[in-house]
């Protein structure tokens, strides 16, 4: 099924949670954040949330700023 | 090395306690290793930082900021630079308290045009009210009006930032006597975020009694960072001396310093 990720499509297993989908994208461990259809969903929550064909993911991470 | 004055005398922002009143930014430096360099000579204990998409697919061992600018070490202090609505900022905070595990002091910036990078303040103060019922400490950049930076406290941000002058412009203090209104009414710190060229104009800020000062450009942008770094740590540190000391009144004529009796002239 797709999905966006960060404004792009992309496509996952049917079902995938945001685990399986971090770990597709080699981000496993990184120091992210993660938006689902504009909500935030916890690290923790990571593993039980599972995907929906066209659902909308942020992923950000920390970069220099002023 | 800390003096007996800086230690009597904490920058307080939402009953947290620093040392350091020069607050710095991570945005515009060559590299990871530049950008840990220039912080770690600032001495600033509060840094910020900017919430981005990550970049799928490339350079996964790309170095992180939090490698280099340690949560364990520093206050991150999030920012919201480039958000044009309060609905963006709101958003960009979210996700920030996550990056960071709870962690709720963020620096609320909305931004107006690319142009100027004013602040749009209709739109921070909406945002303002949002992420202060969501329980968020909110350090907020605004203009140098007296009027809305009270607002501003009064919505319940921790600590206005008015600008000196336009973000990266290093044009200094265009409207100290804004600033005094501002300070004069204020019963949260007022720092000048946004403006500051020199380590001049950061002592200037401090001897009017700012509560500190964020310095992102002047240091980024000088053709020696770390050595910048420093001296931008000194200004603030002499200014804040210098205020709090109480400078000597001006006079119209001059009084001698060396005393007048016993001149050789006999006059």
């Amino acid at each position: 099924m797709q999905i966006q990720v960060n404004g792009d499509a992309l496509d996952v297993s049917e079902g995938a949670t945001l685990a399986e989908l971090i770990e597709q994208l080699e981000l496993t461990g990184k120091r992210i954040a993660i938006e689902l259809n504009l909500e935030i969903i916890p690290r923790s929550e990571h593993a039980t949330t599972r995907l929906d064909a066209g659902d909308q993911v942020e992923i950000v991470h920390a970069i220099g700023g002023g | 090395m800390m003096s007996e004055q800086q230690h009597n005398d904490p920058l307080v922002i939402a009953g947290q306690r620093f040392n350091s009143r020069l607050l710095v930014g991570t945005g515009k430096y060559k590299d990871m290793a530049e950008t840990g360099a220039a912080i770690e000579a600032s001495g600033a204990e509060i840094v910020t930082m900017a919430v981005r998409r990550t970049n799928l697919g490339q350079n996964p061992d790309e170095p992180n900021l939090l490698d280099v600018v340690s949560p364990d070490r520093y206050t991150l202090l999030p920012n919201t630079a480039g958000c044009y609505t309060a609905e963006e900022a709101v958003r960009t905070c979210r996700l920030a308290r996550e990056l960071l595990d709870g962690h709720d002091l963020v620096k609320l910036e909305v931004l107006g045009d690319q142009k100027t990078l004013y602040p749009n303040i209709i739109e921070t103060v909406k945002a303002a009210e949002t992420l202060v019922k969501d329980g968020f400490k909110v350090m907020v950049y605004t203009n140098d009006d007296p009027i809305v930076a009270k607002q501003l406290e009064e919505i319940g941000c921790v600590a206005v930032m008015p600008l000196g002058s336009l973000i990266g412009s290093g044009l200094g203090i265009q409207n100290p006597h804004n600033i005094r209104l501002i300070m004069e009414e204020a019963r949260v710190p007022i720092l000048v975020d946004a403006g500051i060229g020199t380590p001049s104009e950061a002592a200037m800020a401090m001897e009017m009694g700012c509560a500190g000062v964020l310095v992102n450009s002047a240091i980024a942008g000088a053709q020696n960072p770390v050595l910048m770094a420093r001296a931008m740590q000194k200004a603030v540190v002499a200014g804040r001396e210098a205020h709090l000391a109480v400078r000597m009144p001006r006079k119209a004529y001059a009084s001698a310093s060396s005393p007048l009796d016993g001149l050789i002239t006999g006059r």
